[in-house]
């Protein structure tokens, strides 16, 4: 009879091993997704800002017009990460004010290389809204995973740092 | 001369850039020259005769913080036609460095140029050797004018050469005489302040410590203060049987504002720093108004040392007590100082700032052509 129960018992046991080992590397994994998504929107965040210099250096648009988006730009650039979201939001609005000023499609409509370097910067505003709406789904799916209390009794995510949402303000559709 | 001067933020709208453009146009055209002014402007509003709207400001973030600026290409049409169409012999172009309207004419103009700076260029050296060509359309001014020190020197800082020195004008005769507000300045004697209540280096404290002292044996005598902030939060700090002496206004408009000059008896400037002209202070006397105000340099050049005003120590309400008492039992002595205010504000009467602004104008149009387009 003992047999049979120290025979169950080690089973349990490796059972549940399994079963933490599996919980522990979806862990592991969700920080890794994490991780990646985090870079692509830092990446995305860059070609945005890249975008609009090009755009405000290219003397295509009217001096004051450039000057606002070059002076965003250069925000976002010094921006340390705790002033990070704030910066990029204001080129966000900058980027509506000024590819929302009447008569600005229709000026640049004649030119094919002003349109192409407008549409890389939508597109890669577009990029940055997409980027960070699936950046903020992992980052809060890790957050509950963490939270689950065997996660937090054994400490499955090791040393990894609770993810952090982004929050900021990166809707292009202009406020008509 | 034909002048065309742009103005970069709304007409509309209360500012001190829009007071000046306003002033300094209606001065020169009662000199006799043709004036044209291009503004953002809501057109649904009536405009003065020489304003030109440019379409509306629209705010956006500037500097690290939003502004109301007029820009893209429905802004610089507009600035095109006018320059194109305006004849100018010379363009004076207001803050050139913000990205509006003085901007724009500054970059699309050709032909003398003068620029006036009202307040300190932000940090933005980055910026202007990054972008050449706002350098160029900054380095195209010819006259450059600053109304404080503290923006002559950073226009100096970032674009080299020298700027001339020509503080703000006052409309004087625009404060000479009011009707006081019903039951003002009354028997017992009022002191009057204006400005932002809360701002710390406005002074308002100070006078409100110096109040206690002078109430005391003065049954009649009141405070009456405009200006936007937390009047509650100010009236607190008198001592309880003194709060209904004074009487908290709020905000005024500019035309309530003479009024309320002209309802006091004694005028209280009690900035502990922070000012480069006075402005204020200087419509004060322009009501003709005796002066009592705080030791700053500023004060100091515009009541010619204590000739034109009462001066006393900064930040001390014991002292600002004992002048002002002083001064309350002295109505000689308050005659004396109001011809004496009238006389030293003259010297920024409008009239003679805009003829110092001529004869900047006429030193850069000397051997010129007329303002065009650049090609």
């Amino acid at each position: 009879m003992t047999w049979t129960i120290i025979v169950l018992l080690v089973l349990a046991l490796v059972l549940w091993g399994f079963y933490v080992s599996w919980r522990a590397s979806r862990l592991d994994r969700l920080h890794n997704r994490v991780e990646a998504a985090r870079t692509a929107l830092d990446l995305a965040l860059v070609r945005r800002s890249s975008a609009a210099a090009e755009l405000a250096s290219s003397g295509l648009l009217d001096l004051a017009t450039s000057l606002l988006l070059a002076d965003a730009v250069r925000r976002t650039r010094q921006a340390g990460p705790v002033e990070r979201d704030l910066a990029e939001s204001d080129l966000t609005r900058a980027l509506r004010a000024t590819l929302g000023e009447p008569g600005l499609r229709a000026e640049l409509a004649a030119d094919q290389d002003a349109e192409a370097m407008v549409a890389e910067v939508e597109a890669a505003a577009q990029q940055v809204f997409i980027a960070r709406k699936f950046y903020n789904d992992v980052a809060g799916r890790t957050i509950d995973a963490r939270r689950r209390p065997l996660a937090r009794v054994l400490r499955l995510s090791g040393r990894a740092k609770q993810p952090e949402f982004f929050d900021m303000d990166d809707e292009m559709s202009p406020a008509v | 001369m034909r002048i065309g001067i742009a103005c970069p933020y709304s007409w509309d709208v209360p500012g001190g850039v829009q007071q000046h453009v306003r002033d300094l146009a209606e001065a020169l055209i009662d000199m006799r020259h043709e004036v044209s002014v291009i503004a953002p402007a809501d057109e649904d509003r009536p405009l003065p005769p020489y304003v030109v709207p440019a379409g509306r400001a629209m705010p956006v973030p500037y500097n690290g913080s939003v502004a109301r600026l007029a820009f893209g290409p429905l802004s610089a049409n507009r600035v095109r036609r006018w320059l194109r169409d305006g004849g100018f012999d010379v363009l004076h172009a207001h803050e050139p460095a913000v990205p509006s309207l003085s901007l724009l004419a500054c970059w699309m103009a050709a032909g003398p140029i003068v620029a006036t700076v009202h307040t300190a260029m932000p940090r933005s050296r980055v910026l202007l050797a990054t972008q050449p060509v706002l350098r160029s359309a900054l380095e195209k001014i010819d006259g450059r004018i600053a109304v404080s020190e503290a923006a002559r020197s950073t226009f100096v800082e970032h674009l080299g050469g020298d700027a001339v020195l020509i503080p703000n004008g006052v409309m004087t005769r625009r404060y000479r005489h009011a009707e006081p507000l019903p039951g003002w300045p009354g028997t017992g004697g009022t002191i009057g302040f204006l400005g932002r209540m809360d701002e710390p280096r406005k002074g308002l404290a100070v006078l409100l410590d110096a109040f206690e002292p002078l109430a005391a044996g003065r049954d009649g005598l009141r405070l009456l203060i405009a200006g936007p902030g937390d009047a509650d939060e100010q009236r607190r700090k008198l001592p309880a049987g003194l709060r209904d002496r004074a009487v908290f206004l709020g905000e005024v408009s500019e035309d309530h504002k003479v009024r309320v000059l002209h309802s006091v008896d004694i005028f209280c400037s009690p900035n502990t720093g922070g000012e480069s002209f006075g402005i204020v202070t200087a419509e004060a006397m322009a009501a003709g108004l005796p002066i009592v105000a705080s030791d700053i340099p500023a004060f100091r050049q515009v009541l010619r040392g204590g000739l034109a005003g009462e001066l006393f120590a900064v930040g001390d309400p014991a002292d600002l007590a004992r002048v002002t008492a002083r001064l309350l039992d002295d109505p000689a002595r308050r005659a004396e100082l109001s011809v004496a205010a009238l006389d030293a504000v003259a010297d920024y009467d409008w009239n003679k700032v805009a003829r110092d602004v001529l004869s900047v104008y006429e030193t850069v149009v000397l051997g010129r052509s007329t303002v065009g387009i650049a090609q």
